[in-house]
């Protein structure tokens, strides 16, 4: 099961964000915010610190799941640097799959909206409701 | 010199063999050449971004959608009565309506569009439903400008066309979300009174 879906710009600002249960912390809009940044700056620390890898890019590095007792965090970047994070229950090992149908999803609804401002939260009842789907099909 | 213009001529033939696949298909191919939606998405998306900086408001936008959609009406329309061998051009209300919901609308997206119905308070007004408009698909309005209809693009191209006929009219759209169809567009056509007028005369004198 999905508790929630983030999406973070390449600058870290929070673009996306929804909860889907009741069962996570809800968030207020500034604690989002603050989460993405914070999120945002270690995983740039994550992708530094870890020893480099030959040959994978900068993007395979950095943070991909985070676990803890309750839930594990996902986080997907794409190569653009946008970051889809989806927070989970233990039962999901893997939600590549997942955030990357949810990348599709942010380049058809999103960038294909002509009311869309670049770098800006996502307000597209179309990218919800597709969303929604997606999270209920997993 | 001369074998430079050689080389370019050389050059030139091989371009063109390439191109050949894409872009020098033959217009009477209907059924050939289509256009990604993606692309045509980002297109539209475009012309909505650079036109809203460039009017007053909303009615103003949708004039200004409605106006672009006119002039792919006229080319569409001409480019029709070149293709399609068996219509022939339509000047009775009721036909030309047929035919932009069947032949007009199967050579925009391959599909009739979902209904044609007549306005019950009017007699001048007829209805054109399309459940799903694939060229508004990744189209969200915002809250904001909720009173836009995205569709005024198609109400443009419906627009030219109706006049093609001969059956000038004002043409609006309508975004009337139903359930799992949240782009449902109804494009309404208001003929001009001397239509109607003609219509009746026509219509006596049988």
């Amino acid at each position: 099961m999905i508790h929630s879906v983030f999406i973070i710009n390449r600058s870290g600002g929070l673009i996306y964000n929804k909860n889907y249960t009741q069962q996570v912390a809800q968030f207020s809009s500034n604690e989002a915010l603050i989460f993405a940044g914070t999120f945002h700056g270690i995983h740039a620390l994550a992708s530094r610190i870890s020893p480099a890898l030959k040959g994978s890019a900068t993007r395979d590095l950095g943070i991909q799941t985070i676990d803890t007792k309750g839930f594990r965090l996902h986080c997907f970047q794409t190569p653009t640097g946008i970051k889809f994070i989806a927070v989970a229950d233990l039962l999901h090992t893997s939600l590549v799959d997942v955030l990357s149908k949810a990348y599709r999803l942010y380049c058809d609804y999103a960038l294909k909206n002509p009311f869309y401002n670049l770098e800006m939260p996502i307000r597209s009842d179309m990218f919800d409701t597709m969303l929604l789907q997606l999270v209920q099909e997993n | 010199m001369a074998t430079q213009a050689g080389n370019l001529l050389k050059l030139d033939t091989r371009v063109s063999k390439r191109s050949n696949m894409l872009l020098e298909q033959s217009t009477a191919k209907p059924r050939r050449d289509k256009v990604g939606l993606g692309a045509f998405a980002f297109l539209l998306a475009e012309i909505i971004r650079y036109s809203q900086n460039r009017v007053l408001g909303i009615q103003d936008l949708e004039a200004k959608m409605n106006e672009i959609g006119k002039r792919v009406g006229i080319r569409v329309f001409e480019l029709m009565m070149w293709r399609e061998k068996s219509v022939h051009r339509e000047t009775r209300v009721l036909q030309t309506l047929v035919f932009i919901n069947t032949v007009v609308w199967r050579a925009l997206f391959e599909k009739q569009a979902d209904s044609l119905g007549r306005s019950t308070e009017n007699d001048d007004e007829y209805m054109i439903t399309d459940n799903e408009p694939a060229v508004l698909k990744y189209i969200s309005v915002p809250k904001e400008m909720s009173s836009f209809s995205p569709g005024a693009f198609l109400a443009g191209i419906v627009e030219a066309i109706a006049e093609c006929c001969q059956c000038p009219a004002r043409v609006t759209s309508h975004l009337v979300p139903a359930e799992g169809m949240p782009l449902k567009t109804v494009i309404l056509l208001k003929f001009d009174k001397e239509v109607m007028d003609r219509e009746k005369r026509l219509d006596s004198g049988k």
